[in-house]
């Protein structure tokens, strides 16, 4: 693992998103086991509480299932659950924060489709 | 177990040195009690542990008053930065007797981590390098398993390694056995992934009670135009701020997403920092 736990942010989150992200690039597969609350705690050194958060809110959300003494795994819908998710925060995250740093630099609209559009081929051959 | 604070207050010869302080610790839970030099951290830890009394106002554990309450007094084991032991007794005298006292010890931790840490049964207390003491205090500390755990500044004079140690014994045993760990200390970077709850405690008061992760999620720094920060931090609970050249940094506790909404400049401030600007605001 190499994620590197960032002192100002929640640590629950990192870890939420660590796993998502994981899952998201296929890293960790449907039905595949991820750490334990406890396997996080000692790697990172950190409360396992914080890092149980983490987990919980990813089984609440349907994206990892808890086994009884077994572990913790990856959900068929995972992949499609975070997808679905991650689109709905997509245009605050990134649409937004693009569309205010286009106001400070005076980027009018067309020249920012313009810019968008110039990318268009990037993804697709 | 649980603790509860009502109101204590402690005065040694005219000064206060805890001020009515009040709360809760209602679980187990590993705890950082933080503060500046002469806040009030060790008095509190000694009227915890029944080794003192209160001025004003009580400690109850489970409802009981831990002073010169053996029941208690045998589930609380506090470990401080040094002359924790008699030092004349050896190494191995000091073990047997905590081995009697506790009921909950743990021979086979206490023997794992006298290997670990390569204590010398047989060497006077006062032989003892500050890193073997400190060593000591940590294996005893470990293995009472007492309920309520005290540590304050444990560590003088172990290394950076010795000290990772510490913290991967402490997180193993933690969570194996749930139990309440208060662990003071000036180290806040080395160790407040490992805390739950924070309290700050500041000129004999309670400055601040609460989960480690909302601190990090509620604690930042705004930058930007003076004008522009000043206007945003109307209403909000600003713990300090500092100007440069039109520029203005506040530190802010509150939502941080109203701070990014808003178009300025947001990062996070890191438990040790925030402890610093709100202790010295308060003027320390």
């Amino acid at each position: 693992m190499t994620l590197q736990l960032n002192e100002n942010k929640p640590i629950f989150m990192q870890i939420k998103e660590y796993l998502e992200d994981a899952i998201i690039n296929g890293t960790i597969k449907p039905g595949e086991r991820v750490p334990s609350t406890n396997e996080f705690s000692k790697h990172y050194q950190i409360n396992p509480a914080t890092a149980a958060k983490g987990t919980n809110e990813l089984v609440d959300e349907g994206i990892l299932v808890k086994r009884r003494g077994v572990g913790m795994f990856v959900t068929k819908d995972a992949e499609t659950i975070l997808i679905d998710k991650r689109k709905q925060t997509f245009y605050e995250h990134y649409v937004l924060p693009l569309k205010d740093e286009a106001h400070k630099l005076n980027i009018t609209k067309s020249e920012l489709l313009e810019m968008v559009n110039r990318e268009e081929n990037r993804y697709e051959n | 177990m649980k603790i509860e604070v009502n109101g204590v207050s402690k005065t040694y010869k005219g000064t206060k040195a805890l001020d009515h302080v009040s709360f809760t610790l209602p679980e187990p839970k590993i705890y950082g009690l933080l503060g500046r030099n002469g806040a009030g951290k060790t008095t509190f830890m000694e009227i915890l542990s029944g080794h003192i009394l209160a001025t004003e106002g009580e400690i109850l554990i489970d409802g009981e008053n831990p002073f010169d309450n053996q029941r208690l007094t045998e589930s609380i084991c506090l470990i401080t930065e040094g002359n924790n032991f008699k030092k004349d007794l050896k190494v191995k005298h000091v073990l047997n007797i905590y081995a009697y006292f506790y009921p909950t010890w743990d021979q086979e931790l206490a023997d794992e981590l006298i290997k670990e840490y390569k204590l010398n049964l047989n060497a006077k207390i006062k032989a003892l390098s500050k890193g073997m003491s400190s060593a000591l205090g940590i294996i005893v500390g470990m293995a009472s398993k007492a309920p309520i755990t005290i540590f304050d500044e444990p560590y003088i004079g172990l290394d950076a390694a010795a000290r990772k140690k510490f913290y991967d014994i402490l997180l193993e045993e933690y969570e194996a056995e749930k139990r309440t760990i208060i662990f003071s200390t000036h180290l806040i970077d080395e160790v407040s992934l490992m805390f739950e709850e924070v309290l700050i405690l500041q000129d004999g008061r309670l400055a601040l009670q609460e989960e480690t992760d909302t601190l990090r999620d509620h604690a930042y720094a705004v930058s930007g135009p003076t004008a522009d920060v000043e206007q945003f931090v109307m209403g909000k609970e600003v713990i300090q701020s500092k100007q440069l050249a039109g520029m203005m940094t506040a530190y802010v506790y509150g939502n941080v997403q109203q701070a990014k909404s808003a178009g300025l400049t947001v990062e996070g401030l890191p438990i040790q920092e925030l402890m610093i600007y709100l202790t010295e605001k308060k003027g320390a």
